[in-house]
């Protein structure tokens, strides 16, 4: 990387244990994050998959959303009114997924929130976290104090031997299931713990104070099963767990619907529901649930091994001259064995098992419309 | 004939009139786990510098250049069929394609082993 671009890119708590691990660095949404580890990317994904891997977000958004008035029901209809998601009906210790929608019914980001019983914590995108802030300050102010939590750490631990490495420590966590979330003591250092991530692995996303992060990674990554993971291998299982990178799957002109992440609005919201609507791009979002959208993102599977990358066009048949979409995400899949990608589509052509084209390098690949996860997830539910 | 170098990181080995052709371990380093190689079909004329081949990590696609215009006499099935192979033996046993030298005089400013092992070691 430029030796000015280095200069500028900010650092995680977990920045001299990367390197003292021999992790290759590159720059990633302002920061300097590990690409990969000695172990490699293909070997990193697959250890996580089989034991348990230990993943650095901490260039991640984490922001607490306190009620004024004292009472969470106030926060929760407070983010209610930014969300197409239900959260005055979680539940204390509970978390859910979301997205930040835009007036046309776009996507500004997508989050985490978990109810912590007197607050919500929330956790978004590096890329995005300094926009949230400023878009949860203007709308929520009122109802809300939005405290951001610079001084915090985050890693993720995941795979089928992370419950068992992090029970070492923290007993406690073999009671919890998918998407339970709360503060929990680990040796000493206040985190805040949820059974969740972004590999379609079970595991934990933990929060920690800065100053500790690098005494509690080292902590987890004295368990022979624990390895640790670079970016690389966590960008091939969220792709093979079929889940979106915001500002690559997702974004601004994507709607939840469009996205295919209808899933993640509950009936309260819908409409007939008992707070339909509501939130920006309401009207567009709820008449795409109940009419359908042009297009639609897929999962999509090249024929062959050579992987089908972002931005290749997508074409209806061999000889096609106008693409019908492109793809968002694409590479190949350690544990799949086979390149993957995903993309959007005409809705007449997201039907699983239908054939199209992406252009790589001049030529025509084949590839169907298959469903996603393309590897099977693993939560405890 | 010792080994070339080019300053994309193929390497070349001259035996007569034959040239194999791979990239170097630094550039396999640097790619990390190769998944996908696709390799010029046996007859094709490459030009110097064109992009022949194409070596793919988890990660990235890379394009490999021909260092000198010929026609190519063999590939490497192994590597295709078992990518990783380059991983293990980018300048040995895994070699890419083999040409037949077009013009010999295009090797004149290729770089030579250790000239290219000083900056580019793994």
């Amino acid at each position: 990387m430029l030796a000015q671009e280095a200069l500028s890119l900010k650092r995680t708590p977990l920045h001299a244990l990367h390197l003292s691990l021999g992790a290759k660095m590159v720059p990633f949404a302002g920061y300097e994050m590990p690409v990969q580890f000695p172990l490699g990317v293909l070997k990193e994904h697959l250890h996580t998959r089989r034991s348990a891997g230990l993943f650095d977000v901490s260039h991640m958004g984490q922001i607490a959303l306190r009620p004024r008035s004292g009472k969470i029901e106030d926060a929760a209809l407070a983010l209610e009114r930014l969300v197409p998601q239900d959260f005055a009906g979680l539940g204390a210790g509970r978390q859910r997924y979301a997205q930040f929608t835009n007036d046309a019914g776009g996507i500004l980001d997508d989050l985490m929130v978990a109810n912590f019983g007197d607050h919500l914590f929330i956790v978004v995108n590096a890329a995005c976290k300094e926009a949230d802030e400023a878009h949860l300050r203007k709308h929520l102010s009122e109802a809300c104090e939005v405290n951001v939590l610079p001084d915090r750490a985050l890693m993720a631990l995941q795979g089928p031997k992370a419950e068992a490495a992090l029970a070492r420590l923290c007993p406690g966590v073999s009671a919890m299931r998918f998407m339970d979330a709360g503060p929990q003591n680990i040796a000493g250092f206040e985190c805040f713990i949820s059974r969740s991530g972004y590999t379609g692995e079970d595991g934990f996303e933990i929060s920690v104070p800065a100053a500790q992060a690098e005494q509690l990674a080292r902590m987890l990554l004295d368990d022979p099963d624990v390895q640790p993971i670079g970016l690389g291998a966590r960008d091939s299982l969220r792709l093979e767990a079929g889940l979106c990178l915001y500002g690559h799957d997702i974004d601004e002109t994507t709607s939840p619907i469009e996205s295919a992440l209808e899933w993640s609005i509950q009936k309260n919201r819908r409409t007939g529901g008992a707070r339909a609507g509501g939130f920006p791009g309401a009207k567009t979002i709820l008449d795409q649930l109940a009419n359908g959208t042009t297009r639609r993102r897929v999962g999509l599977r090249p024929e062959g091994r050579a992987p089908v990358r972002e931005g290749a066009p997508l074409f209806s048949d061999q000889l096609a001259t106008h693409p019908i979409g492109s793809v968002t995400s694409g590479g190949f899949g350690p544990s799949l064995n086979a390149p993957m990608a995903m993309g959007y589509v005409p809705a007449a052509l997201a039907a699983a098992d239908t054939q199209i084209f992406a252009e790589v390098r001049g030529q025509r690949v084949p590839m169907r419309v298959a469903a996603t996860p393309f590897v099977p997830n693993a939560f405890k539910r | 004939m010792s080994k070339l170098y080019t300053t994309d990181h193929e390497w070349i080995l001259v035996d007569g009139d034959v040239a194999t052709i791979g990239i170097s371990d630094y550039a396999q380093s640097n790619l990390g786990d190769l998944v996908f190689v696709s390799l010029p079909e046996v007859g094709r004329a490459l030009k110097k510098s064109e992009a022949v081949a194409v070596v793919e990590s988890v990660k990235a696609a890379s394009d490999v250049y021909s260092p000198i215009s010929g026609e190519v006499v063999e590939t490497n099935a192994d590597v295709v069929s078992d990518p990783a192979q380059v991983n293990a033996d980018a300048e040995g046993k895994a070699w890419l394609f083999k040409l037949k030298i077009a013009d010999k005089s295009e090797l004149e400013g290729l770089m030579d082993e250790a000239t290219y092992k000083k900056e580019h070691t793994v």
